[in-house]
């Protein structure tokens, strides 16, 4: 859908960095992202309220570079929400509908419809500011709705509620999304909320895509060391790359050890690495250590009971912010500060990334 | 003002009193000559000052005689029937070009902003007599001194800037993502414009036509110099009345128009607090 799509606002400074991006007919796709790293600006380009400075947006295998933001048809859902203040629900309904020389009964049909798929039929006659957040956003993804687009854009649309609604809403945008069959792009920087709704996620960095892939491979096989900071807990160590062979390589951290990893993103010996592993895959179980283990010796700094894990700051090959997470098990064994352990982690485990 | 608190200072109730004072001072010079007027316009002689049989409330002092000759002289009437025609055909004109040229310079994308704005409120800032003659020459040229489009015009000039300000001050707390709402609901600009914008900034829209039509309505130096005797306004007449012969019809008509203006007032301010409420009701 993108193709070689740039964009900048001053003419220097490029926002959007050659896009490349496709999506499929049904899609949920999210665009995950720091702020300022040009997921929004993709996004309003898509609606058609930001133009690209190079490069063709295809929609159905048609540019839509010259076609007004209200003749692409294509529904949105604003962070604000965006609701007409002046007009009731009902009204903020149909105004897409009239827009559409839709008769009256039919629109009243489709208004009702729409209210009762987000479960505000009894709020028709309201204004927006007699809803509450939470309301107002069912109301803004009904009216986005409504009109039956084929492609729905939502520029986060739950950045603005509590937590609890939030989980909530998240659940309830994919099942409409899935039960409606239609295609979403999902803007946010939250990215729990772009793991658990979306069938792929595209994590922006500096006007580029650093990585588009399914959530779990996102989390699991991140393909350079932004998006393996930026998604979920991640510790590095940093240092040069050894040897390599195959799926396999040694690198020698700046502290001295050498260890075992997974070469991911770097080509030759000598290279600077920053080697990422997950703080769940690391172990000190002795028991539950599985065969082929990577062990390495660390000192316990601080050891923190959360419930349901127990979070471990270690030192390290010489840095004192390695964590490891450790589900509370019945057999898992608390740690006291000071005490010295074994860990150990798979070297497929252990990611050889870019420095 | 609320209550002294119990450790203010000497000076501080001086001071609390010396304000009193002062406010009641400021209320007494705007309002009295405006109140004085309207008893004055009942008086049963010619003239401008309070009759012994009036300062006693003796109702043979009084009488509705100058109201009378107001609504009978047919140069009163002439003058009146021009006012109304000319103030509200101004006014109209006023508010399109005003709103449309302050919806103009609130996008960040239009060049020159500053000097444009300072353009179009200029007529507010430049002394009306130069305005005014400027007008007559430029207007003489053009063939419209002396005809009803050349006032009309003229007024329209002097009350785009109230409009442009205060739509403009409205639109400061308009929120885009609204007209990009209704654009990605398949609204084109025009249909977003009416049913979105407008509403929206309609209390300044309001203020402003009603800046506009006093401004119209009450202009005396600019009628002088585009207009001819056809054209001549209720303020002309007023201006006239005073210099050639001193009636206190002028009085009677001052009294209308105070109670007009009140009332035009207390209506819109109403309206607009309507409209206000519906906007600020908008979300954040």
């Amino acid at each position: 859908m993108f193709d070689h799509v740039q964009k900048s606002y001053d003419g220097e400074v490029l926002v959007v960095k050659d896009l490349n991006l496709s999506i499929a007919r049904g899609e949920f796709l999210t665009m995950l992202g720091p702020s300022g790293s040009g997921k929004t600006t993709c996004l309003m380009m898509l609606a058609g309220f930001e133009t690209a400075t190079h490069g063709d947006i295809l929609l159905d295998g048609k540019p839509i570079n010259n076609i007004p933001p209200h003749k692409r048809g294509i529904g949105m859902v604003f962070q604000n929400y965006a609701l007409f203040p002046h007009m009731s629900v009902g009204e903020n309904l149909s105004f897409p509908l009239e827009v559409r020389n839709i008769g009256k009964s039919e629109r009243e049909e489709k208004v009702r419809r729409a209210l009762d798929m987000v479960q505000m039929g009894e709020f028709a006659n309201r204004r927006p500011a007699q809803l509450s957040g939470g309301q107002q956003q069912r109301i803004a993804l009904a009216r986005a709705l409504v009109f039956e687009p084929e492609l729905v854009l939502m520029d986060e649309p739950l950045g603005a509620l509590d937590k609890q609604l939030r989980e909530h809403m998240q659940f309830e945008i994919t099942r409409l999304a899935h039960d409606l069959g239609i295609t979403v792009v999902y803007v946010t920087h939250d990215q729990t909320e772009a793991l658990t709704m979306s069938d792929n996620v595209a994590v922006f960095e500096d006007g580029r895509i650093q990585q588009l892939d399914a959530p779990d491979k996102l989390y699991e096989e991140p393909m350079n060391s932004f998006v393996a900071q930026f998604i979920g807990e991640n510790n590095t160590l940093s240092g040069v790359v050894q040897q390599i062979s195959g799926d396999s390589c040694t690198v020698k951290l700046d502290s001295g050890e050498v260890i075992e990893a997974n070469p991911v993103n770097v080509s030759a010996p000598g290279e600077r690495t920053l080697v990422s592993i997950r703080p769940e895959r690391v172990e000190y179980n002795k028991a539950r250590l599985q065969e082929g283990a990577f062990t390495l010796r660390a000192e316990v700094l601080e050891f923190i009971y959360m419930g349901d894990v127990f979070r471990t700051r270690l030192r390290v090959a010489g840095r004192d912010d390695f964590i490891i997470k450790t589900r509370n098990a019945p057999d898992a064994e608390r740690l006291e500060p000071g005490q010295t352990i074994e860990i150990g982690w798979l070297p497929r485990d252990c990611r050889a990334l870019d420095a | 003002m609320g209550k002294l608190p119990p450790y203010a200072t000497l000076g501080e109730r001086i001071w609390h009193y010396a304000f009193y004072v002062i406010c009641a001072l400021i209320f007494f010079f705007l309002i009295f000559p405006i109140i004085v007027i309207i008893p004055l316009s009942f008086n049963a002689l010619p003239y401008f000052t309070f009759t012994p049989e009036m300062l006693r409330l003796d109702p043979a002092g009084y009488s509705l005689d100058h109201y009378r000759d107001f609504f009978t002289n047919s140069d009163w009437q002439k003058a009146m029937w021009n006012s109304i025609r000319i103030a509200p055909m101004a006014t109209l004109i006023s508010v399109s070009l005003g709103t449309l040229a302050a919806i103009g310079l609130s996008q960040s994308h239009v060049p020159f902003r500053g000097p444009i704005m300072a353009v179009l409120i200029s007529p507010m800032i430049v002394p009306l007599i130069i305005s005014a003659s400027g007008m007559y020459f430029f207007y003489s040229r053009l063939g419209l001194q002396g005809t009803y489009w050349g006032v009309v015009l003229a007024h329209a000039v002097l009350g785009i800037p109230f409009v442009i300000i205060t739509v403009t001050a409205t639109l400061v707390g308009f929120d885009r993502s609204l007209t990009r709402a209704a654009a990605s609901m398949g609204a084109g600009p025009v249909r977003t414009f009416f049913r979105i914008q407008m509403p929206l900034i309609m209390p300044g829209v309001i203020s402003g036509a009603l800046f506009a039509f006093i401004t119209s309505f009450d202009e005396v130096v600019v009628v002088l110099f585009v207009g001819s005797v056809s054209q001549k306004t209720l303020p002309w007449q007023m201006f006239i009345g005073l210099r050639e012969n001193i009636s206190p019809t002028i009085l009677a008509l001052a009294t209308i128009l105070v109670t007009l203006s009140i009332l035009l007032l207390t209506t819109l301010e109403l309206l607009r607090r309507r409209s206000e409420r519906l906007r600020g009701l908008s979300p954040q």
